[in-house]
């Protein structure tokens, strides 16, 4: 579906459905360089079960139009507009990394519009490394190269993809390389420069889950206590063998998990 | 900081897209001989059909050991997914009934595997779909042919039976510039010797009968998927970017993006014409793949080897491999194909159709069949076999003289096939009355 947002051209995919407002609405937010697709599998899933489903390409990302948004706050505010312009009242939000933290956001400061939110592969603060700010900043292929290897379990370094014939290593890397130039670099800062997170998280009010990969080395599930503490009473799900990629390292698990919120 | 190198060839050629068996612990990859999967719901059913879940309907459609052999070759080759069929040739028609229909049009090299030329030149036209063969060795000639109803261009990394070297970069640019994507067959040369991707090539086919394997007991094929082309921005392929009747007015390219060509190849063509691969067959072919780099490297040193041997022989009047002088791809094979240029190549003997008969008949650890890619030195002499039908003239215009004979090298001692050769040449000698 194509929307017009602040003047510019937003693509959300709706499993080619028409938003129905009788009907609950889950809004997914990909993470940094990415774009809708690395909700595919749980799209079409929560709408088989009787949600609209809204995965949107955020500004300057995959079908969306316009640069591409400076800071968290920014996002959240942008995903507010969204469903303004899709006339949803209420959502539930998930979101894959830095994608959670917009999550995050819209909860914390538009408490009536969110319902529940599912923070995939999250933490906070997120700190990025130097070395791939350098790199995305350069757009230096090297920073696909260390987000991919370090977005992926040491396991699944070497696939074993549940997902028949899709070797995930190369399928983010493509995803990656498809982000048009600063687009990574730009939500990279983002994620670093998020200081708010767990004094938002501390204004969250509604049903919150968080969706940890036990061995992710991007957000480290022990870096994720003070957010753990911060959020009111929320649901941790810790996945076995996965890294930061969950959607892709352990979409059944992720589905199972999402079901307790959504 | 850098990142962490990517696991290379070797480590990815035994370890991607396996796991210890979740079930038993099993090191190996086990033999999954089920056609179906049990459902341990009817949800969970509902959300494997409809693509919402990872996991196994029926073996037609995946099967866990094929799962782990299509991730392995899409890791060796670098590309987003893979599948495997049951033969090369259902890799090529799965591919090109996944990207056009009648009334389009394929651009191909004119030096093709014979059952390739077969499909493009014979069997697909019946089907609406006409091929224009070219030079390999004229990208110029790939363009030419372009057409508004081409949809393909594809081409062997090395042609038979000349070893044309393909000049992937420059017949990539071609097509990428008429939005068309680039595939090769690269079975003589596997991910050891060559990556079409990196070069600039969309999707490759294989058949995993030959080198992959290694050991010439199964038939099978690899179509993998690079997920480099953008089938949106080419607007020539709605089979990938407008909505598929087939499955709910799915769009591939919007729902899986870079995997789009791969994942409409697995629910269309995989489902409706059903060229599936035996989960055995799968198991065989990743047994091979283990051992490919150590298989191709002695592959190309016996070759090496071979052929400097067979150049110093009255008998033999032309031996063609990229390699060496006087071959016109020599300087391009040394910058596509630094490793080597595999382990198949051709000479010509003189004394013509007799000569050539009684070469191969004369041989003993060379086997006289119709394969290539063996761990086992396979022989030929297709003016009495593969090309039989054709007449010297017909020969010519193929690249193939009455006494050519072509050669596999496989992994024998060099002495033992050289000492086995010159049985041959002196057969050969005797009926063609050659010089010696």
């Amino acid at each position: 579906m194509q929307l017009d947002v602040n003047g510019h051209a937003v693509y959300c995919y709706t499993n080619s459905r028409a938003i129905d407002p009788s009907k609950p609405s889950v809004l997914f937010i990909h993470g940094a360089g990415m774009d809708h697709t690395v909700w595919t599998l749980a799209s079409r899933h929560f709408a088989r079960h009787g949600n609209n489903v809204v995965s949107v390409d955020l500004p300057g990302h995959g079908r969306s139009g316009g640069p591409p948004l400076a800071s968290v706050e920014a996002m959240a505010e942008w995903v507010i507009s969204v469903i303004d312009a899709l006339l949803i009242d209420q959502v539930a939000l998930v979101g894959h990394s830095l994608g959670s933290l917009i999550a995050l956001e819209c909860a914390a400061s538009q408490p009536d519009r969110v319902r529940a939110i599912a923070l995939v592969g999250t933490t906070s603060p997120m700190p990025v490394s130097d070395a791939i700010l350098d790199a995305a900043e350069a757009d230096d292929h090297a920073a696909f190269d260390m987000l991919t290897q370090w977005g992926f379990s040491k396991r699944h370094q070497f696939g074993g993809n549940r997902n028949s014939g899709i070797w995930m290593i190369g399928n983010t890397l493509r995803l990656y390389e498809r982000s048009r130039p600063g687009v990574l670099f730009h939500d990279m800062r983002a994620c670093n420069a998020y200081t708010a997170g767990l004094a938002q998280a501390a204004r969250v009010r509604c049903p919150t889950l968080l969706i940890l990969g036990a061995e992710d080395r991007l957000t480290p599930v022990r870096s994720t206590r003070a957010l753990q503490e911060a959020i009111p009473s929320p649901q941790i799900k810790v996945l076995p063998g996965a890294g930061h990629t969950i959607m892709v390292e352990a979409p059944n698990a992720m589905l199972d998990a999402l079901h307790s919120v959504l | 900081m850098s990142a962490p190198d990517y696991p290379g060839l070797d480590t990815l050629a035994l370890h991607a897209g396996a796991q210890p068996d979740p079930a038993t612990g099993a090191r190996a990859t086990p033999i999954y001989q089920s056609a179906s999967f049990c459902f341990p719901d009817s949800d969970y059913a509902a959300s494997l059909f409809n693509i919402e879940r990872a996991g196994h309907v029926y073996s037609r459609l995946s099967n866990p050991t094929n799962a782990v052999l299509e991730e392995r070759i899409a890791a060796l080759e670098g590309g987003v997914g893979a599948i495997a069929t049951a033969s090369g040739q259902a890799a090529l028609h799965l591919a090109i009934v996944t990207l056009m229909g009648a009334g389009s049009h394929i651009v191909a090299s004119a030096a093709l595997y014979g059952g390739s030329h077969n499909l493009l030149s014979y069997t697909l036209p019946r089907f609406g779909i006409d091929t224009t063969f070219v030079d390999p060795r004229d990208p110029q000639a790939f363009a030419n042919a372009i057409r508004d109803n081409t949809r393909l261009v594809f081409g062997e990394t090395l042609g038979n039976p000349s070893l044309d070297v393909l000049n992937i970069p420059a017949i990539a640019e071609v097509a990428h510039q008429a939005g068309l994507p680039l595939m090769v067959d690269s079975t003589t040369t596997t991910p050891y010797l060559i990556k079409p991707f990196e070069l600039g090539a969309d999707i490759i086919q294989h058949s995993a009968t030959k080198f992959l394997s290694g050991h010439g007991i199964v038939i099978g094929g690899l179509l993998v998927d690079s997920g480099q082309f953008d089938w949106d921005a080419s607007g020539k392929f709605p089979t990938l970017s407008e909505p598929y009747k087939g499955f709910h007015n799915l769009v591939f390219t919007e729902e899986f993006g870079p995997a789009a060509l791969i994942q409409r190849a697995r629910k269309e063509g995989l489902r409706d014409f059903g060229a599936c691969m035996s989960p055995t067959s799968a198991f065989h072919i990743l047994q091979g793949i283990e051992t490919l780099s150590v298989r191709m490297s002695r592959h190309v040193e016996n070759t090496r080897t071979i052929t400097a041997f067979l150049l110093e022989q009255d008998e033999v009047t032309r031996v063609g491999y990229p390699e060496l002088d006087g071959h016109p791809d020599q300087a391009l094979a040394a910058e596509l194909l630094p490793k080597g240029c595999g382990a198949v190549f051709s000479f010509d003997l003189e004394g013509g159709r007799e000569a050539g008969i009684a070469f191969v008949d004369a041989l003993s650890v060379f086997s006289h069949l119709a394969n290539i890619g063996d761990a086992k030195s396979l022989v030929i002499h297709p003016a009495s076999t593969t090309h039989h039908r054709m007449d010297a003239e017909a020969l010519a215009a193929g690249g193939i003289g009455e006494g050519t004979i072509r050669l596999s090298i496989g992994l024998e001692d060099p002495k033992d096939l050289i000492a086995d050769l010159k049985q041959g040449l002196r057969a050969a000698q005797k009926a063609g009355g050659g010089s010696r």
